[in-house]
């Protein structure tokens, strides 16, 4: 049912959660931070949600709270995939 | 009223879920949202009976209606449950928390059991729920959770202290997942029933509670179920992290 988190879908999906919760799909990229996006911590909890839904992988609480980027996210989803 | 357009504006498809729905409050609640366009998973426990009754009643109103079994003491099985109910009906979007039992007495003699389980059950349970429902809540844009709480918990009640716990904690959760998740169109709201002719009261003597009542006499199950549904409605889309009081004046 989950596709594999390779570092390209991994982006793909990550940045599809992006745009849905809101942020400009222009300003998406590795080194924009969520600040900056205007993501706040319900749409990382979304955007957990979905990661999860599509590659099987759990994003915690604990996993996100740290992380400022989204090439952060990307990273951390291809790591916990491998 | 036919389920599958009427009321139904905007918005999303998708499933009510209604605990401890066998009888009382619940299958009352069951019912008036099956009457406002909803497909309603009825949840019961130990009463197939009145499960399949309510069940019975919505479908002979042009409603649809499933009874499903669980033990909500685990978030296993609070997943298994919603995962049954989405394959017939697709998400959960409304759900109502009213699975709730008593294990009355004076705090001296509450056992660790009496007390475990009822806070597992009116509690626990209900916040297992709606971890998991505000999911596909949150992703739809739209959600209603409402909480069955009572008029016992932020107002004592003399042998029901470990009721009392559970009803005051299903207010402050209430309150505070409604915040968390308010800008998303997902409101979370309790009601606090006063008493109410049902099971859970059967063994109270008729009558006895009338004079501490302003309006003289029990609520009916039919009178929660309609504030629930209201809570549930397009129309209280602005009402959130509230408890509304029902209880013929009591606690005014």
């Amino acid at each position: 049912m989950t596709t594999k988190a390779d570092p390209q879908s991994a982006e793909t999906v990550i940045r599809k959660g992006l745009e849905e919760v809101g942020a400009d799909p222009g300003q998406i990229n590795r080194e924009a931070s969520f600040e900056s996006l205007d993501v706040d911590s319900l749409d990382l909890v979304e955007i957990a949600q979905i990661v999860e839904d599509e590659f099987g992988v759990e994003l915690t609480g604990d996993d996100v709270k740290d992380l400022n980027t989204v090439g952060e996210v990307i990273d951390l989803v291809v790591a916990k995939a491998a | 009223m036919n389920p599958n357009n009427s009321d139904r504006n905007g918005r999303p498809e998708g499933a009510a879920l209604v605990t401890g729905a066998s009888g009382g409050i619940g299958g009352a609640t069951a019912r008036a949202l099956a009457a406002s366009g909803w497909p309603v998973a009825v949840h019961f426990r130990s009463n197939p009976d009145g499960a399949a009754e309510v069940v019975a009643s919505i479908e002979e109103s042009g409603g649809r209606a499933l009874a499903v079994a669980a033990d909500l003491d685990s978030a296993e099985a609070a997943d298994h449950l919603l995962t049954q109910v989405e394959e017939s009906f697709g998400p959960v979007l409304v759900l109502v928390n009213n699975a709730g039992r008593r294990a009355d007495g004076l705090s001296p003699q509450i056992k660790d059991q009496e007390w475990q389980d009822v806070i597992e059950t009116n509690l626990n349970a209900a916040f297992r729920l709606t971890r998991r429902t505000l999911k596909p809540m949150l992703r739809a844009r739209f959600g209603r959770v409402i909480n069955v709480a009572s008029v016992v918990g932020p107002r004592a009640n003399p042998g029901q202290a470990n009721y009392a716990a559970s009803k005051a904690g299903l207010i402050g959760m209430t309150k505070t997942i409604a915040v968390e998740v308010a800008r998303r169109g997902v409101t979370v709201n309790a009601v606090a029933p006063g008493l109410v002719e049902t099971r859970l009261t059967a063994d109270l003597p008729a009558g006895a509670f009338d004079q501490a009542i302003p309006a003289r006499r029990p609520g009916t199950p039919d009178e929660i179920a309609a504030c629930i549904g209201f809570l549930a409605s397009d129309e209280a889309s602005y009402v959130t992290g509230s408890v509304l009081t029902v209880d013929g004046g009591m606690s005014a």
